[in-house]
């Protein structure tokens, strides 16, 4: 677990002092201002929030930021390591294969966090000016944060598979833009094919959490999308090592 | 005791491409093995699967007992690796990474500290400690690389090409560093540098083309690999008088002389192996009444031992 920690602590200083990460933190505030004012835009109007809720801004990121999001996050992560060489170096150090895959998926995380961090401004806004529930706050926030977590780690496994960061991010763009609109494409077609694309969706699952839900089939898509695209991961690094 | 390193049988395909063929060795503790190759030999291959980076078409290699394929990560604990390539993340700082390195091969962080003091010290980086990598000239990064390498005094150290691209003095320091290793570290470390083997290393490995064609001692290689002593005479009387009497000695396989118009020539003896002719080339010329100008046994340089084995084709060691 040292291991993770170091390799996570090491990715966290590199977003800190690369510019990309302040232009993405950046432009996430803005869009995100931008969904929060919308969503309440009666707020010059009345005393109260029509609805003291972050429900549609949470939604909003789910679908309008987190696809491009995870790709940006995590495109260098492991492909890097791969054009530099510099994963020579780590892949003869006596770490484990897991190791590396989780303290990158932990610094992406923790990056994920401290962004999500910055919407608390939004509720506190709520909780001013409005009454909000916060029983939906909560669901939709560990929401938010399956729904990252699992981006995340499509797009590690993406970085995973080549050398160029570029391929990496539009390989998991793809992917995750695909999840994301899979409930849409559910109801082009009928009867169990419907169920099944939809309940593949990503967006699917997420509805319950803003609304104050959290069911356990729920949680449990997200946990193991991560929980099986970290393992490929794995795989793939074991692979690169048993060519 | 087993050798620290031990490889037996290694062979590796790329695709259809055989890099190395049944390259079978053993480094045993404290010893400093050369591997000696031209370019594509199969030296960056053979080192890359013994630090668990390539796994091996078959045969199999071990680092202080612990096999590379079953017991990977106890085996990578025990060593040090420069990469030919010098990969550093370059956004770090030069302690920033040391310190990174240093974590990730399981040194608590009082060591750390210690250490990459002394490595700091040792590599000449005092200067450079607050660096960006990615700022660094190649010579100094290739000084980084160095001070990673042995920054946990690893058991064995894994030196690809470790001189590569550093001044001169840089040169003599770290040569002179790897040296002070020997005894307790067992070392392996590639090059093109033929004084270079011969100042730093206990045995030589020769590989060309992904076959191991001679391991010795530097100088037991020379020696085994001479094959004919050369001698050169120059000797003042009639060429083609000089040139019988010589061809006539016990031991004597050619004679080769470039007349120059005078009776004064350079003569050029190729003898049996291990026959010092010296004696007998002076009596018979002072016997005949000529003057022995010049006699001088000519050893062949590493140099040319490595272009013979590399070049030739019948050889068998
Ligand atoms: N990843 C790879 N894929 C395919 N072929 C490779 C690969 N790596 C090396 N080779 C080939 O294997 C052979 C041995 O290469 P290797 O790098 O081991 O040689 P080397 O002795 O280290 O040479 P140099 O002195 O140039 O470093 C070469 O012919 C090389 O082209
Ligand atoms: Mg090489």
């Amino acid at each position: 677990m040292r291991n993770t920690w170091a390799i996570a602590w090491k990715e966290i200083r590199g977003y800190f002092t690369s510019p990309v990460a302040y232009v993405v933190a950046l432009i996430f505030v803005a869009l995100t201002g931008y969904f929060f004012v919308r969503s309440v835009d009666s707020i010059l109007s009345g005393p109260n929030f029509p609805e003291a809720s972050l429900r549609d801004t949470l939604r909003q990121i789910s679908v309008f930021i987190l696809p491009w999001l995870a790709p940006v996050l995590t495109m260098r992560l492991l492909a890097e390591e791969q054009k530099m060489g510099t994963i020579e170096l780590l892949l003869t150090s006596p770490v484990r294969d897991w190791e590396v895959v989780l303290g990158k998926f932990i610094a992406t995380m923790v990056f994920f966090l401290g962004a999500l961090a910055l919407t608390l401004w939004y509720v506190l806004m709520l909780a001013w000016r409005g009454n909000p529930e916060i029983g939906p706050l909560l669901s939709g926030y560990l929401g938010i944060i399956l729904y990252g977590g699992a981006a995340i780690s499509i797009g590690l496994l993406a970085s995973s598979l080549t050398s160029n960061q570029i391929v990496a991010a539009v390989v998991s763009l793809g992917i995750l833009v695909l999840l994301t609109f899979l409930e849409v494409g559910a109801d082009q077609v009928t009867g169990v094919a419907s169920t099944v694309v939809g309940q593949l969706g990503m967006t699917t699952h997420f509805d319950d959490f803003v609304r104050g839900v959290i069911d356990t089939s729920n949680v449990v898509y997200y946990v193991s999308l991560m929980a099986v695209m970290l393992f490929l991961t794995v795989r793939s690094l074991e692979t690169r090592r048993w060519r | 005791m087993a050798g620290m390193v031990e490889v037996k049988h290694l062979t590796k395909y790329y695709g259809n491409f055989l890099a190395i063929e049944n390259v079978s060795f053993e480094v045993k503790k404290g010893e400093i093995v050369g591997f000696l190759g031209p370019n594509g030999a199969g030296k960056t291959t053979t080192m890359r699967i013994i630090t668990g980076f390539l796994p091996p078409s078959s045969g199999t290699a071990a680092v202080a007992g612990y096999d590379l394929v079953d017991k990977s990560r106890q085996a990578r604990a025990h060593i040090g690796y420069l990469p030919e390539t010098v990969p550093l993340y370059t956004d770090m700082t030069v302690e920033g990474y040391l310190s990174f390195m240093g974590t990730i091969r399981g040194m608590n962080p009082k060591r750390i500290k210690a250490r990459i003091a002394d490595v700091i010290d040792s590599c000449r980086l005092g200067d450079y400690r607050k660096s960006d990598i990615g700022k660094l000239s190649k010579g100094f990064r290739q000084r980084v690389g160095i001070a990673q390498a042995v920054l946990h005094e690893p058991d064995v150290l894994i030196l690809d090409e470790p001189t590569i691209g550093i001044d001169p003095i840089q040169v003599v320091e770290t040569r002179a560093l790897i040296k002070d290793l020997a005894g307790t570290h067992t070392v392996i470390l590639s090059t093109h540098i033929l004084p270079e083997v011969s100042m730093l290393c206990s045995r030589v490995l020769i590989i060309n083309e992904g076959l191991i064609v001679a391991e010795d001692t530097p100088k037991e290689l020379a020696n085994r690999l001479q094959g004919v002593e050369r001698l050169e005479v120059e000797i003042q009387g009639p060429r083609i008088e000089v040139m019988g009497v010589l061809e006539k000695i016990r031991g004597v396989l050619e004679v080769a002389c470039s007349p120059n118009g005078s009776d004064q020539n350079v003569y050029k003896i190729q003898a049996r192996r291990g026959l010092d002719l010296r004696p007998t080339v002076s009596r018979a010329v002072i016997s005949n009444g000529w003057s022995l100008l010049n006699l001088q046994l000519v050893s062949m340089s590493l140099e040319e031992i490595f272009l013979k084995l590399t070049t030739s084709e019948e050889i068998n060691v």
